[in-house]
């Protein structure tokens, strides 16, 4: 027995600490989200009532339906063709030899340090333009938002995926290039099919901060029915923390069923991926 | 958009296995659908660019139009020209980064060497239009005209005009910013009120009193003054009662005499006695706000104080994020515990859900009076009222939200170090802590060293960590704008947006200092790696 708690049991008393630590958080967020008086004051970490009386709210006093349907589409879009954009220039960066090629590695990490924020109100006023010209693209629209954020699209996700296509032997191009594939066809039917779960894993996390990102869509989506989920659910505890502290968090396990959901579909690509992006060795 | 991941994994990843499935490469040709999708990929560009090209031409934007025809161009080129490969992979990634990357960064930058901000906003002649027009007040007895709002666009959104119907001769004028101007065909009642005006929409009472505030604040310039609104039915000609005088370059106050005497380099009016008017004008001011940052010990004290704390939050966010992480996937690494997935799959929940929304939930858990921190363990702490506090308190949130990312992967690092490697250091008689201090800790570390770097980096500028929970509190007494928890980055915030007036110029200098701080320690950890990575491999 002893023998078990030395080589065994410890491993399980830091498992079950880990999982308390992780764990507790979310279950105030779950009880506070049941709990039928809704406020933060009588919220507890154990459930002390059980009502559906804030997801009620939820979607009887605010837009949360549009909400959610803004973000996932938003950061949907946003990340596939995030990562579509980064796996092509990364194919670029791994395979070709051009002038300026390390010159455009560099800066491309170099850009993402500069604190992106404040060009907010350069941001806004190139909008504030676009919104004349092409309403279509313009302030609380999905396409501005999307247009915006694949602004990023280039950048450490680039570096990451360029790393995983330089384990790819060269000789699987070689000998395609010898049967007569042109360039279009090694990467789309040879690379990328390999790359599968590199994509995989910078589309998740494309995804989640997207729709983490709460700064600029906060300056840019003011109508209540195109905001997303992360201006939207702000609004609601900005002023009345403690009245709207239940609705607040119904809302917060309803967003995260997108997240996690994607995140335990790919479950499988981001152990595999995201380890052997950082690893495999 | 930002991630947590990232960083060069490149040397990290030696070729070794033969990939899974090789599918058969194609025979010749680039095949009949690659040559569709590229023409009608092609297509549907020249066709989005047509359309907007329209508005683009119909505001005569030139050089909007001149930048679109140009991009359309370099389309065209790259796709259709067999050469420069690499730039049909790069072309579309690029476009974006530098529309709605690259231009609002460095003219943010440029605004670094302005006074732009609150007051420094236009040019000199909007700030003496804005003093002039400020300055205007009822004269006893001048005339009142009869006032009608009206817009060319949509009545709750539309552009504001004044219809103004002068009592004595029943002649409409139309007063925008730019001045009066006669009206065309209009239809006026006896008091002189406008129902009807060609071109405009006229505003019934119910639309105007939803817009009072803008009609309030809407003057229309004349020759001696403005005409301004009183209520939403009369109009008056003020006078103005500060005058700009170009032969002098100065502003005299028709009353009392005053003058204020524009000075270039500041951008300003300036009196004698060195008050200076609110309103100035935007000028370059070179180095100022850098010095500004280096010098000015009201400014450079904070700020030290702030980068300090930076530091210690960026490293202590990463550094217990891995320790804590890092020891988890060690006791879990290991064949004879059960139920690993089960434990990986909950561990990983914090990481999956949305950060923005934890952190808000982790802010009110803290709170004093309501939090469940305080009433769990019956305390009644100020947590975000005392500098250590506040600081342990945004530290414990990191380690809760970075944690599992730190454990998934340390333990696909694990997973990758051969097992026999271990097996020979428990022959040759290492013990636990040796073996892990002398094999497993330095060969985990080539693969995470650049994860760990870009976490860093991450840490450094989140502003999300701050100004979601604490918002930057406690503040010292004698300073509102710098608070013991705030990162370079929300201070900056504060600075640009914060309620003490805007001061882009300033804020966009000391971002250009945190670029550069992240700048060269990312590059000095980068060098570092490529080191390391040199010696293990």
């Amino acid at each position: 027995m002893t023998r078990w708690i030395k080589q065994v049991g410890w491993r399980h008393l830091v498992g079950l600490l880990g999982l308390g630590f992780a764990l507790g958080p979310l279950l105030f967020v779950f009880s506070a989200a049941i709990n039928p008086q809704g406020t933060l004051s009588s919220s507890t970490l154990i459930p002390t009532g059980a009502s559906a009386e804030n997801f009620v709210k939820l979607f009887r006093d605010t837009n949360f339906a549009y909400w959610f349907l803004n973000s996932v589409m938003i950061a949907g879009v946003a990340a596939a063709a995030s990562v579509f954009l980064s796996a092509l220039a990364a194919y670029a960066f791994s395979r070709r030899r051009f002038k300026g090629r390390r010159i455009g590695l560099m800066s491309l990490l170099l850009i993402q340090m500069f604190p992106q924020f404040l060009a907010v109100v350069a941001i806004f006023l190139m909008f504030s333009t676009i919104t004349d010209l092409w309403p279509a693209f313009g302030f609380n629209t999905w396409w501005g938002m999307i247009l915006l954020y694949l602004g990023g699209a280039l950048g450490v996700n680039t570096w990451l995926m360029k790393g995983f296509y330089d384990t790819i032997p060269k000789e699987l191009d070689e000998s395609a290039v010898v049967d007569g594939a042109s360039h279009p066809q090694i990467f789309f039917k040879i690379l990328l099919p390999l790359v599968a779960p590199i994509l995989a894993v910078t589309g998740l996390l494309a995804f989640i901060g997207t729709i983490n990102e709460f700064l600029i869509a906060n300056v840019f989506l003011t109508d209540s029915e195109s905001k997303t989920l992360a201006v939207g659910l702000y609004g609601l505890v900005a002023g009345e923390r403690d009245t709207n502290f239940g609705v607040f968090c119904a809302g917060t396990l309803l967003t995260a069923i997108p997240t996690v959901g994607v995140f335990m579909y790919l479950q499988r690509y981001i152990v595999e991926g995201l380890s052997a992006g950082a690893v495999k060795g | 958009m930002t991630t947590k991941l990232g960083g060069p994994a490149r040397r990290a990843l030696p070729v070794t296995e033969p990939a899974p499935s090789e599918p058969r490469p194609q025979q010749k040709n680039t095949g009949l659908a690659g040559q569709f999708a590229k023409v009608l990929l092609l297509g549907l560009s020249v066709a989005i660019a047509i359309w907007a090209a329209f508005p683009l031409i119909a505001e005569e934007h030139w050089i909007g139009l001149a930048v679109l025809v140009a991009a359309t161009a370099a389309l065209l080129y790259i796709y259709l020209s067999p050469r420069h490969i690499p730039a049909k992979y790069l072309f579309p990634g690029t476009l974006f980064l530098v529309i709605f990357q690259l231009f609002p960064v460095l003219y943010t930058a440029s605004t670094a060497f302005t006074n732009f901000g609150d007051g420094h906003r236009g040019s000199k002649e909007d700030a003496i239009v804005a003093i002039q027009t400020s300055s205007v007040t009822r004269v006893p007895g001048s005339t009142e005209y009869a006032l009608s709002i009206a817009t060319e666009g949509d009545p709750a959104t539309g552009p504001i005009v004044f219809l103004i119907t002068d009592p004595a001769t029943k002649a409409v004028s139309i007063g925008d910013a730019g001045g009066l101007t006669p009206a065309g065909a209009v239809t006026v009642t006896s008091s002189g009120k406008v129902t009807a005006a060609e071109g405009y929409t006229v505003l019934n009472a119910g639309q105007a009193s939803v817009r009072s505030q803008e009609i309030t604040d809407f003057t229309v310039p004349t020759a001696g003054g403005a005409i301004r609104s009183a209520g939403l039915s009369r109009a008056y000609e003020g006078k103005a009662g500060r005058a700009y005088d170009a032969a002098t370059d100065s502003i005299t106050d028709t009353t009392s005499g005053k003058t204020w005497k524009a000075d270039e380099s500041l951008g300003s009016f300036v009196a004698a006695d060195g008050e200076r008017l609110v309103q100035g004008w935007k000028v370059g001011v070179g180095l100022d706000n850098f010095t500004r940052v280096l010098t000015n010990d009201s400014i450079s004290g904070p700020f030290l104080k702030t980068l300090i704390w930076n530091f210690a939050f960026a490293i202590g966010s990463t550094g217990f994020t891995f320790i804590l992480g890092l020891f988890i996937a060690l006791a879990l690494h290991s064949a004879k515990v059960r139920g690993r997935n089960f434990y990986r799959i909950l561990l990983v929940l914090p990481y999956a859900m949305p950060a923005f929304a934890m952190l808000l939930v982790w802010r009110d858990m803290f709170n004093t009076d309501f939090g469940l921190i305080n009433n769990l363990f019956g305390t009644d702490v100020d947590w975000f009222g005392g500098t250590a506090s506040a600081r342990i308190a945004v530290i414990l949130v990191q380690l809760w939200l970075g944690y599992p990312y730190m454990f998934l992967v340390s333990t696909g690092a694990l997973q990758a170090i051969p097992g026999e490697l271990l097996d020979a250091t428990k022959v040759d008689g290492a013990g636990v802590w040796q073996s892990f201090k002398s094999v497993t800790l330095p060969l985990l570390m080539i693969p995470l060293t650049p994860l760990l770097i870009s976490s860093f980096a991450f840490n450094f500028n989140n502003f999300n960590a701050i100004w979601l929970t604490t918002e930057g509190a406690p503040f010292p007494a004698d300073n509102t704008t710098n608070g013991a928890t705030d990162l370079l980055i929300t201070y900056t915030y504060r600075l640009a947006f914060g309620g003490s007036g805007a001061q882009y110029g300033f804020a966009a200098a000391i971002s250009i200092f945190i670029f550069l701080i992240v700048a060269v320690v990312s590059t000095i950890s980068f060098r570092r790696t490529r080191q390391l990575e040199e010696v293990y491999s």
